[in-house]
């Protein structure tokens, strides 16, 4: 089973149902199965062969879901890429993976003209644009093939294996240079079916995503509606709330995943009873902690959907949901794991722990990733012998506690990493920044608590001598360089940084 | 009387890097240019707030309303039209 299989399948039977629907615009299966085809083909001309590495720079939108496909069905690997990235950082993922190609939108041109003049490997450059085939582009870029481009020659069976890689995905870490998850057709495949049956996902079901298609948690809303033939509303952001909810009610959508900060933002809101949402089934939540608030407030405003509290990380996909019925019996938990997987607790010498104890998360299943893309260092730090031998089994760097029933409850992450809008912000990355700036003389990079965004990014920078700081260039500084979720909201400028005995600057204590 | 959409253009140049080259057309749309995402909405809005002294109802948080800046100005008339003379 390849996890394109689930596409192919659900386009055989229903081809004529609606798959997506986005910014108006309506596509069956058989719709976006044919804009695959036209895109591999024209891939494949091109030279893209099994086990290349494709990366996304897209919006969410059709041009998205059918590169996933057109990319799968040569046997190459599909490198979803956040549209927030700034050329820096997109220069190091197409080097870091030697990708053959990218396709991309002409809106992102500002990043993506400037990495690929950086990155020799990438060698076919596919650009859709709003105005067309006719839209100006950089020298070497074609434009995204449609029905009026030459037809080009029908792909071959590449003979792809569960075990090939059907995907990388990055992810930030601690050292500031993002890692890409490697994750096999297996993996994936493993990870739809676990989260589509424990949430008894149906062909009729209708999903919100607001969610980036570049962070796995969007990423899936698709690939298990391929699996079950549900329809998927697919929007860009969540930026104005009340249009989404608009748009949730005229669809009758039956399924919102979100995190932390959209259910914020969306119970903070008036006015939200002048919409119908009373097909709503499902809310489901990862990336950050739902507080018993936040509970207590999306069950007053959704009395009749069921909530998911659930955990995972892009190395495994997923991890653990919350059964609601224990929703109210312990709200605070995130469950005791999900279908065909295994989860436990170790202590810092990597013994398994009893129920009742607090250490170190461990997942043990298909869904668990191959490793980090050439990064063998990293990726023997995480993935660690498992019972069997020849297995590997995950350790999460997260903190949990069992009750004495093991239920999980979230303590505490291992590292430095801050959630921020239930995204990972690197302090490393965000400091390795700062000190790009010329007037930056030391900079700190922590999180402090934010009731909208779960954690703020906040900045401590020592000036040079001689430079006048502002917050707001600071700011604007990191802007330029990566995603807006990782620019610090908080900047202070102070005269000096507390320093350890071996003069290293100490975090603990900066707020 | 303040040029609207003038102030709010270069409030997007001082506050928002882009890169070199970008121009914002009056109509151009912030979100699809990749000028603002969802947290630069909400300091565009509290901006407008404090310049051109309104209070921007929940129910008016819409891309008809902020997303461009033929929308803000026609929005900032608007709520200016419907304010009570100091």
């Amino acid at each position: 089973m390849l996890l394109h299989h689930f596409f192919q399948d659900t386009t055989r039977r229903q081809p004529d149902r609606i798959a997506l629907a986005c910014e108006g615009a309506r596509l069956s299966w058989a719709d976006i199965a044919g804009e695959a085809d036209r895109l591999a083909r024209c891939l494949h001309a091109r030279g893209v062969r099994r086990g290349d590495r494709v990366a996304l720079f897209l919006d969410n939108g059709w041009e998205s879901v059918a590169g996933i496909h057109a990319v799968l069905s040569l046997g190459a690997v599909f490198m979803p890429v956040n549209p927030l990235t700034k050329r820096d950082k997109l220069a190091y993922l197409l080097a870091d993976s030697r990708a053959s190609a990218l396709l991309t939108h002409a809106a992102l041109s500002d990043a993506w003209a400037h990495a690929i003049a950086a990155s020799p490997s990438v060698h076919t450059v596919v650009v859709a644009s709003k105005e067309g085939a006719s839209a100006p582009r950089p020298g070497g870029a074609i434009a995204w093939p449609d029905a009026t481009s030459p037809p080009a020659e029908p792909v071959p069976d590449p003979g792809t294996i569960d075990q090939d890689l059907a995907a990388i995905i990055y992810t930030s870490g601690s050292t500031g240079d993002p890692k890409g998850v490697m994750l096999t057709h297996l993996n994936m495949v493993s990870a739809a079916r676990s989260v589509s049956t424990y949430l008894g996902l149906r062909e009729d079901d209708t999903i919100f995503c607001a969610l980036p298609l570049a962070f796995d948690y969007g990423l899936y809303q698709w690939l298990m509606a391929t699996r079950t033939g549900a329809t998927v509303v697919l929007e860009r952001s969540f930026a104005f709330p009340l249009k989404a909810l608009e748009i949730m009610a005229r669809e009758r959508v039956t399924v919102f995943p979100g995190v932390p900060t959209m259910f914020s933002m969306l119970t903070a809101t008036r006015g939200l009873d002048r919409f119908d949402l009373g097909a709503l089934r499902m809310i489901t939540n990862t990336a950050a902690a739902l507080t018993e608030d936040h509970i207590r407030r999306l069950r007053g405003l959704f009395p009749q959907a069921t909530l998911f509290s659930m955990y995972g990380l892009t190395e495994c996909k997923r991890v653990t949901y919350l059964p609601p019925s224990q929703l109210d019996i312990r709200p605070t938990s995130v469950g005791r794991g999900m279908p065909n997987e295994e989860v436990w607790l170790v202590d810092d010498a990597g013994r398994r722990l009893p129920d009742g104890s607090t250490g170190e998360l461990v997942i043990r299943g298909s869904n668990v990733m191959r490793g980090y893309w050439e990064k063998p260092k990293e990726t023997a730090e995480r993935l660690r012998p498992g019972p069997i031998p020849g297995e590997w089994v995950l350790h999460s760097g997260d903190l949990f506690r069992t009750d004495e029933e093991g239920w999980l409850y979230f303590v505490a992450r291992k590292d430095d990493i801050i959630k921020s809008r239930g995204e990972k912000v690197s302090p490393k990355e965000v400091e390795n920044v700062l000190y790009a700036h010329e007037g930056i003389l030391e900079a700190a990079v922590v999180g402090v608590p934010d009731e909208v965004l779960g954690e703020a990014v906040k900045a401590f920078v020592v000036p040079r001598e001689g430079h006048v700081l502002t917050e707001k260039e600071v700011i604007r500084h990191c802007l330029a360089r990566l995603e807006s979720f990782m620019a610090p909201r908080h900047v202070a400028i102070v005269e000096a940084l507390p320093k350890t005995d071996t003069g290293k600057i100490k975090k603990t204590g900066l707020a | 009387m303040q040029d609207v959409k003038q102030a709010v253009r270069q409030f997007l140049l001082d506050n928002f890097a882009m890169g070199g080259g970008v121009t914002i057309a009056d109509d151009t749309s912030f979100m699809e240019a990749h000028i603002l995402d969802s947290t630069g909405f909400i300091e565009l809005i509290t901006y407008i707030e404090e310049t051109f002294g309104l209070a921007v109802d929940d129910e008016e948080m819409l891309p008809e309303n902020f997303d461009s800046l033929a929308n803000i100005e026609g929005y900032v008339a608007r709520k200016r039209a419907q304010a009570p003379a100091a």
